[in-house]
């Protein structure tokens, strides 16, 4: 079977049982959201799916091969994935930073050719950071390191993206910029995938839905047939959802 | 490319240190008789002393500068703490106890390579505790393992020092644990170098893989960096190369520490592209300081640590407050 997908999926630490046999396939092409309240297993899930954390119980394939037989390298030409509140952990430029998302593609030992030169340029115009291109990484405010660390991901034009909350901390114009960045990679044919809090972003940019709720999908479905009642269900809090021409906005009751 | 520039410079450095190495000391060498040493070595006064005293003594200070700089920025660049140094993963002090190990029973007196043979032993020993300790954590696992070792090897120490069968001994231990490069003779480059150079090479192997980690453990990983094999190279290369040149030459600290720093901004703070002048400058400094010892003559021998310690602590305290300012 082509694509993502994770059956039965089953993770636990400690006496916590934080993934609860999860089952989702994601397509190429789609961009799905996985929304939830705090500590329902979104970021365990997009470890398990970024192949990084190993489940207890079943497994993720990917365009039927399972995740664990690739070899990491193998898997990091495919597959990007951005954890939450990414950090640079020393002062080395914004265009350094989003080259070491070459990495996998590069030789063991070895610099960056100039087609791989002409990649990190493209990334940086992509995510608005030509100016910075020279700049500390540690210096960035939020907003431009979040763009950087996206940049990062997608220069190697990877087929799968997985993406720990790319919002956070953005402010609305940059986590918007983000969000379309994110559908268009999806439209292009790639596959996205993306934990969001702020559920107007993702109702409005995402193709499908997944809401998860204690680790155990409560709901998998496109995102326009997100409802109040699901989001009642999922967050206990009551909610009307607007859908206009203006995007969809959730409002808080 | 300035990181190439910065290569070279600190190569021409190193051999212009290495000559004046061998013309310096306690008998000032005309360059005519080393150069005449060097090419047909003979049984002149100036041959031997260059072949049998100058020239392993200058080997295993470029040997031991290198190892203690090259571990020094690979654990920088692996654990991401500016801080860590082979001392901080227990590796110094564990091959400083194996080494005083050797000379408190004596050992020496029966074979004259015991104390770097132990002292080997002990920095083995010490690293695969540390990493036995941490091997189902993380980064911050094998910071803490490596504390822990560390303070357990110089509890020993102490207990060494406190229990000495007599003052000489006592006096041996402390003035070895000094470091200092006097009285090395080829039999210790014989016995030290093959386990640097070794563990150099392995050191130099992570490079690439600490530019990804630049991004944190999760990206690095999901880079396709093998981190569980990242770390044990690091530490058995530390191991080796540290654990070496400890043996042979005592402890000697700050080079590891302040070397990485030094070369840092010239290569745009990548990780990786820091080994290569770390390795040089730190061959560069430990020669320097063991010129130095030899030229400053007082009527005790001033010990390699010693110097070291004192030239790089101000200037560590330096490099701190100056972090300070640059860093937000």
């Amino acid at each position: 079977m082509s694509g993502l997908v994770a059956s039965g999926l089953e993770l636990t630490r400690g006496k916590k049982r934080i993934l609860a046999g999860v089952s989702a396939a994601f397509a190429p092409g789609s961009f799905t959201a996985v929304i939830g309240p705090n500590g329902a297993g979104k970021s365990t899930l997009m470890g398990v799916l970024a192949g990084l954390l190993k489940p207890d119980a079943g497994d993720v394939t990917l365009d039927g091969t399972k995740l664990a037989q690739l070899s990491p390298r193998g898997l990091a030409k495919r597959r990007a994935y951005l954890p939450q509140n990414p950090r640079a952990e020393w002062p080395i430029s914004v265009e350094r930073l989003v080259a070491l998302g070459l990495t996998p593609q590069l030789p063991f030992f070895g610099d960056v050719a100039p087609d791989e030169k002409a990649k990190v340029s493209a990334a940086l115009v992509a995510c608005d950071l030509t100016a910075l291109k020279d700049q500390q990484a540690t210096t960035l405010s939020g907003g431009e390191l979040a763009r950087a660390m996206l940049a990062r991901a997608i220069v190697g034009d990877p087929e799968y993206l997985l993406v720990d909350e790319p919002t956070a901390g953005l402010d609305p114009r940059h986590a918007l910029d983000a969000m379309s960045r994110l559908k268009a990679r999806g439209e292009a044919g790639r596959t996205v995938v993306a934990a969001v809090h702020d559920l107007g972003l993702a109702l409005g940019h995402a193709t499908r839905v997944i809401a998860l709720r204690g680790g155990k999908v409560l709901a998998d479905v496109v995102a326009a047939a997100v409802d109040a009642a699901l989001l009642k269900a999922l967050y206990d809090v009551d909610a009307r959802i607007v859908r206009d021409e203006a995007g969809v906005s959730v409002r808080y009751l | 490319m300035s990181g190439r520039l910065l290569n070279i410079g600190l190569f021409v450095v190193l051999v212009a240190m290495a000559l004046a190495s061998l013309l310096a000391g306690r008998v000032w060498l005309p360059p005519a008789d080393v150069i005449a040493a060097l090419s047909a070595p003979d049984d002149t006064l100036a041959g031997l002393i260059v072949s049998e005293l100058r020239l392993p003594r200058l080997i295993l200070a470029v040997a031991v500068g290198a190892s203690l700089g090259l571990s020094g920025a690979v654990l920088q660049g692996l654990l991401r703490n500016p801080l860590a140094e082979a001392g901080l993963l227990g590796v110094s002090t564990g091959a400083a106890l194996g080494a005083v190990i050797a000379i408190y029973y004596g050992l020496t007196a029966h074979f004259a390579l015991a104390t770097p043979l132990l002292g080997l032993v002990g920095g083995f020993i010490a690293a695969a505790l540390a990493f036995a300790l941490s091997r189902s954590g993380g980064t911050l696992a094998l910071i803490l393992a490596g504390a822990a070792v560390s303070s357990v090897a110089g509890a020993g120490l102490a207990l060494a020092l406190n229990l000495a069968p007599n003052p000489y001994a006592a006096f041996e231990i402390t003035t070895w644990l000094l470091g200092s490069l006097s009285d090395r003779t080829w039999d210790h480059v014989w016995l030290g170098l093959p386990f640097m150079a070794v563990g150099c090479g392995m050191l130099f192997l992570i490079g690439p893989s600490l530019d990804a980690l630049a991004l944190g453990e999760a990206q690095a990983e999901s880079l396709g960096v093998n981190l569980k094999r990242v770390r044990l190279t690091a530490l058995a290369g530390t191991a080796m190369a540290v654990g070496a040149a400890t043996a042979v030459t005592g402890a000697v600290g700050f080079i590891g520490l302040v070397a990485p720093h030094l070369v840092r901004p010239f290569v745009g703070y990548r990780p990786g592209r820091v080994l290569v002048p770390s390795a040089l400058l730190g061959a560069v400094l430990l020669l320097a300081a063991d010129v130095t010892s030899r030229l400053i003559s007082y009527n005790t021998e001033i010990k390699l640590g010693v110097i070291t310690s004192i030239i790089g602590a101000p200037f560590f305290l330096f490099l701190v407050l100056s972090m300070r300012r640059r860093a937000p």
